[in-house]
C-alpha cells in the first residue's frame, strides 16, 4: 500500500510539472476562464493570500495572471494544504482531460488537498416554530394544517407524555418488569405518523409507540402488552414496548439495534416490485448509524431505489455514549451524501416542522422511487429504559434545559393556542382524561390471565414439529408433578 | 454388487402417463410441465417409491472414486434414450426447482451476489434474470447480513424470497439477522408476521479453497429455534427440495455441496415436491445403520461397495432434514439392524452428527446393540494443501473400519 501510493504521488508531481508547462499556452485560455478562481481557497493555504483573480479583459493580463498562478502552484506542490470546501475539487484549474472511470467522468486537480474532515458550517436544521412556538415565517399557506389535524396532534403527543408517565411508574411500581419512556420525542413520534398514510409501513427501532398510537393502537392495547396477556398480539412471547400490530402496519419490535433497516429496505424493494402507491419508514436512533446494518442499507436503497424513509432520532445519547463519543461527522444527514440518498436534517422537537419535512420525503420517495434520509435533532430527556439513571453520565441541568423551551410538547401547545384551538381548560380536562384511562387500562391488562402455556411452543414453526409437540407434553407433565411451583395466573 | 442395484432399479421404474422427448432439456421441458399442469404427479418421498431414482445413484457409485464430484459421463448400463424422464446436473436441478417456482408465484424473487445478468457463482440463477427482470432476480452489494435483513423484511411484506449466499461461509455475516429476526419473528409477533425465506448456498469442504471457504454451517445454525434446515445431495431431491422450501411458510436453510454441484441424474418430467421433514433410504440392508447427508452419501455408498465385497451388508439413509431430524425412519432403520454409524462432514464437535447421536441415544437406546460411532471431520480449519484437506473429512476406508468395528 505504501508503494504504491508513493508511486502515486510521484507520478502525480511529474504531471503537474508536465502541465505547468502547458499551462502557459495561450490557447488554454478557454479552459481557465471558464473555471472558477475561488479566493477561498487561496486564502487557505499557508502562503500569504493572492488578491482576487479578475476577469480578464485584455490577454496580457490574462498572462500576468498566468504566471502569477503557475507560481502559487509551485508552492503548492511543497505543501499539502486542506481545503474547507469538499466542493473545491470538482471546479480548480485543470486540463481539459478527464478520467472516463466507471460511475462517470472524473476531472484532474494539480492540488494536492485533501478533503477536510468537516466543513465550516453544520448542515442547517429546518424549523418551522420557534422555542414560543411561533412560526418564523406564515406557515398557513404552505402546510396547510387544519385544526382538527394540530389538535389531533397535540392531543396525541399528550396522551403519550401521560401514558409515558404512568406506565414508567407502574414499573417502578413493580407492576410491569420493564418500560422504556419516548419523552422528549413526542414530536417525532406523532408528527411523522400524522405525515404519513395509513398504509405505509413502520419498521420501529423501541421508541416510537407514538407511531401506533397515530394508528389507533388503543391504551388498553398498549397496557396488554406490557402486562403479557392473553389479549396481547404477541401473545405474551415478548418483552414489554415490543408492540407489533399487522393490521396497524407496525411490525414487531425487535431488540436488535438497527437490524430493522435493512428490513425496511427489503419491504421497500417488495413495494417497487409491486408497483405500490405508498412507502416505507424505519427508525432508528444516533447509536444506530454505528452499525453495519445502517450502511449497508442506505447503500443498498439508493443503488436499488427504493421508497424507503430513513428517519433517524438523533437524541444526543446512546445510553450513556453522547454522539461525539459515536461518530465524528457532521450528525447522520451528511452520510446521506455519502451513499447517495437525498437528506435533510430538521428540528426534531416542532411538530410542524417534522410534519412538512416526512409530508415532502413521502411524496419524493413513492414519486421518484428514491431512499430519504431524514435526521431529527432532538433530545432524550428520559432514562434509556427503566433499567438506566441517567443522571450517572449527564448533568440534571441539560435533562432540565431540555424539557423546558425545548420540549416538544410545550412548544406545539403554544402554537395551537395562539391560534385559538387549545387552551388551559382543554389542557387540563384532556389530562385528567388520559390518566384515567391509561390507569383503568393498567387495571384491567393486570387482572387478565396470560396466555396458555401451549403458546409456547406455536409459531415457531406453522405446524409444530414432533420435537416440540414432545417437549410441550413433558413440560405439562412436569407442571402437573409440581403444581405448587406454577404460576397460577398462566392457564395450561 | 451391482445386480443387487439394478434388480432393484428393474422393479421399481419410474412410470409416467405421457412419454416425454428426452431430448428435450430443463427450459423447455418447464414448458410443457405448465401446459400439462393439470395431469401433474406429485411424487412424496417415501422409502419404496424412491428407490427408482436412487438407484442410479447407486449404481454410479462404482464410478465416483475418490472423487465426490461426478463427471459429466453417461449413465451406465440401460440406454438413455428409451427412459422416460429428462438427464440434468444437480445445480440445473436446482435452477429447474426454483424457475418452476416463479413461474408458479410472482412473489418468489431471489437476491445475492452475482445471482443476476452473472447467473450466479455456481450457474444456478443462470438466466433467470433475463427471464423474469433484474428487480426480481437482485444482484446485491457485499452485505449478507444486510441483505439477509432485506429478505426477511420483503418476506414479512408477503415476497417469498430465496436469498443466496455465494458460499455458506459468508452467511455467518448473516447470523445475527438469521437468528434474531428470520428464526423469531414469527414468534415474537405473536404469528402476526410469517418469513417464508429460504436460504440457501454451497458449503463444505470443496477442492482447496482455503479454510475460510470450507465451512460446515450446518453446525452453527442448528441451535437457532424457527428455521428448519434440510440438505440435498442429488439432482432428484436437490429439485423437489428447492420446491417445498419455497412452499414452505417457514424460513429454509438449504444446504448444497460445492462438489455436487456436476452430478448427473435423471429426473422426472413431472412436477414433484418433497418432503422437507423426510430422510431418503438410499439403500436398504440388514447389519447396520449409516446415516449420513450430502457429499459423504457418496463416500459411504463407496465404502458400501467394499462392505458389501467383504459380506456386510449396510443400510445407508440420506438423512436430508437436518432441522428437525426424521426420527421416524432412523428410528425404524435402528429397530431393524441395531446398529448405527454416523457419517457427516461436519467437525466432531458441535456437529449435526452430534445431536444425531444424542437424539438416537436418547429415543433409542433400548434397540442399540453397540455404541453410536460418529465418523467426522476433524476440529481443525481446513487446510489448504490438498492431501491434508483430503484427510480432514471422512474417507470410504474410515467408514469401512468402522463398519467392521460396529458388526463385531
Amino acid at each position: 500500500m505504501a508503494s504504491s501510493s508513493l508511486k502515486k504521488s510521484k507520478n502525480f508531481i511529474f504531471y503537474n510539472l508536465n502541465l505547468k508547462s502547458k499551462f502557459l499556452i495561450p490557447d488554454r485560455t478557454s479552459a481557465i476562464t471558464n473555471s472558477l478562481f475561488h479566493h477561498r481557497l487561496l486564502h487557505s493555504i499557508s502562503s500569504p493570500p493572492s488578491p482576487p483573480v479578475p476577469k480578464y479583459a485584455s490577454y496580457s493580463q490574462l498572462n500576468s495572471a498566468i504566471f502569477e498562478l503557475a507560481c502559487l502552484r509551485r508552492r503548492l506542490h511543497s505543501t499539502t494544504s486542506v481545503s474547507n470546501d469538499i466542493s473545491q475539487l470538482a471546479v480548480e484549474p485543470t486540463s481539459h482531460q478527464v478520467l472516463d472511470f466507471p460511475g462517470g467522468k472524473v476531472k484532474f486537480t494539480q492540488k494536492l488537498i485533501f478533503t477536510s474532515n468537516s466543513t465550516e458550517e453544520r448542515v442547517h436544521c429546518y424549523r418551522v416554530l420557534d422555542e414560543n412556538g411561533q412560526p418564523f415565517t406564515d406557515i398557513d399557506s404552505s402546510l396547510k394544517i387544519s385544526k382538527e389535524l394540530a389538535v389531533q396532534m397535540y392531543t396525541n403527543m399528550v396522551t403519550l407524555e401521560v401514558m409515558d408517565t404512568i406506565f414508567y411508574e407502574s414499573q417502578r411500581q413493580g407492576r410491569i418488569s420493564f418500560y422504556a419512556t419516548t419523552t422528549g420525542e413526542e414530536a417525532i413520534n406523532i408528527a411523522s405518523a400524522a405525515a404519513l398514510d395509513s398504509k405505509d409501513f413502520v419498521f420501529p427501532q423501541y421508541r416510537e409507540p407514538g407511531v401506533l398510537l397515530w394508528r389507533g393502537f388503543t391504551l388498553q392495547e398498549f397496557a396488554n402488552q406490557l402486562f403479557g396477556n392473553k389479549y396481547e398480539y404477541g401473545k405474551g412471547r415478548q418483552m414489554p414496548i415490543h408492540y407489533g400490530s399487522r393490521k396497524h402496519n407496525y411490525i414487531t419490535v425487535a431488540s436488535t439495534v438497527a437490524t430493522q433497516i435493512p428490513h425496511a429496505v427489503g419491504a421497500a424493494y417488495s413495494l417497487k416490485m409491486e408497483n405500490q402507491d405508498s412507502c416505507v419508514i424505519t427508525y432508528f436512533g444516533d447509536g444506530g448509524t454505528s452499525t453495519a446494518d445502517f450502511h449497508a442499507a442506505m447503500n443498498f436503497a439508493a443503488v436499488m431505489e427504493v421508497p424507503v424513509i430513513f428517519f433517524c432520532r438523533n437524541n444526543g445519547w446512546a445510553i450513556s455514549t453522547p454522539v461525539d463519543e459515536q461518530f465524528r461527522s457532521d450528525g447522520v444527514v451528511v452520510k446521506g451524501k455519502a451513499y447517495g440518498v437525498p437528506s435533510i436534517r430538521i428540528d426534531g422537537n416542532d411538530a410542524l416542522a417534522i410534519y412538512n419535512a416526512v409530508n415532502e420525503a413521502r411524496k419524493m420517495a413513492i414519486k421518484e422511487q428514491t431512499p430519504v434520509l431524514i435526521e431529527a435533532l432532538t433530545y432524550r430527556a428520559g432514562h434509556h429504559t427503566t433499567s438506566d439513571d441517567s443522571t450517572r453520565y449527564r448533568s440534571t441541568d441539560e435533562i432540565e434545559r431540555w424539557r423546558g423551551d425545548q420540549n416538544p410538547v410545550k412548544r406545539f401547545r403554544k402554537w395551537i393556542e395562539s391560534k385559538g384551538w387549545w387552551n388551559d381548560v382543554a389542557e387540563s380536562e384532556y389530562r385528567s382524561s388520559i390518566r384515567k384511562q391509561v390507569a383503568q387500562a393498567i387495571q384491567v391488562a393486570e387482572r387478565i390471565e396470560k396466555p396458555p402455556v401451549a403458546e409456547m411452543f406455536n409459531d415457531v414453526y406453522d405446524i409444530p414439529p414432533k420435537n416440540l409437540k414432545e417437549q410441550e407434553v413433558f413440560v405439562r407433565k412436569t407442571v402437573k408433578k409440581h403444581t405448587e411451583d406454577y404460576p397460577s395466573d398462566v392457564p395450561l | 454388487m451391482s445386480s443387487i442395484f439394478q434388480a432393484v432399479g428393474a422393479a421399481t421404474s419410474l412410470s409416467s402417463s405421457a412419454s416425454f422427448d428426452t431430448k428435450k432439456f430443463q427450459f423447455s421441458s418447464s414448458r410443457s410441465l405448465l401446459g400439462k399442469r393439470a395431469s401433474c404427479v406429485v411424487v412424496r418421498c417415501s422409502g419404496a417409491k424412491m428407490d427408482g431414482g436412487l438407484n442410479q445413484i447407486g449404481g454410479r457409485a462404482d464410478h465416483l472414486v475418490t472423487n465426490a464430484v461426478a463427471t459429466k459421463a453417461d449413465t451406465p448400463a440401460a440406454s438413455t434414450a428409451s427412459k422416460p424422464g429428462h438427464e440434468l446436473l444437480l445445480f440445473e436441478a436446482l435452477r429447474e426447482g426454483l424457475e418452476e417456482e416463479m413461474e408458479r408465484d410472482a412473489r418468489v424473487c431471489v437476491m445475492g451476489e452475482d445471482v443476476g445478468h452473472y447467473g450466479g457463482s455456481y450457474k444456478v440463477t443462470k438466466g433467470l434474470a433475463p427471464k423474469y427482470g433484474d428487480l426480481r432476480v437482485l444482484d446485491t452489494p457485499i452485505a449478507e447480513n444486510s441483505f439477509t435483513g432485506m429478505g426477511i423484511g420483503a418476506a414479512m411484506m408477503g415476497l417469498r424470497p430465496i436469498i443466496e449466499g455465494m458460499n455458506m461461509g459468508f452467511l455467518l455475516l448473516a447470523f445475527n439477522q438469521i437468528s434474531n429476526n428470520c428464526g423469531m419473528l414469527h414468534y415474537t409477533s405473536g404469528g402476526q408476521f410469517k418469513i417464508p425465506v429460504v436460504i440457501r448456498g454451497p458449503g463444505g469442504v470443496g477442492r482447496q479453497l482455503g479454510a475460510e471457504h470450507s465451512q460446515r454451517l450446518e453446525s452453527y445454525f442448528q441451535s437457532i429455534p424457527g428455521i428448519q434446515m434440510v440438505a440435498c445431495s442429488t439432482p432428484y431431491n436437490a429439485k423437489g427440495l428447492m420446491k417445498a422450501a419455497i412452499r414452505s411458510d417457514n424460513p429454509v436453510i438449504l444446504f448444497e455441496h460445492v462438489l455436487l454441484y456436476n452430478l448427473k441424474e435423471r429426473i422426472p418430467d413431472e412436477e414433484y415436491v418433497l418432503n422437507l421433514e423426510e430422510a431418503e433410504m438410499v439403500r436398504p440392508g440388514e447389519h447396520v445403520t449409516i446415516l449420513t447427508y450430502s457429499r459423504m452419501r457418496y463416500h459411504v455408498m463407496q465404502a458400501a461397495k467394499t462392505l458389501v465385497n467383504k459380506g456386510y451388508d449396510p443400510e445407508v439413509i440420506d438423512i436430508r432434514s437436518l432441522k428437525p431430524f426424521d426420527l421416524h425412519t432412523i428410528g425404524n432403520s435402528i429397530k431393524k439392524t441395531h446398529r448405527v454409524l454416523i457419517v457427516e462432514e461436519c467437525m466432531r464437535t458441535g456437529g449435526i452428527g452430534a445431536s444425531l447421536t444424542a437424539a438416537i441415544t436418547e429415543n433409542f437406546h433400548d434397540y442399540l446393540d453397540a455404541p453410536i460411532i460418529c465418523l467426522s471431520s476433524q476440529d481443525v480449519p481446513t487446510p489448504y494443501a490438498g492431501t491434508l484437506e483430503e484427510w480432514t473429512v471422512v474417507q470410504p476406508p474410515q467408514i469401512v473400519a468402522a463398519v467392521e468395528q460396529l458388526c463385531r
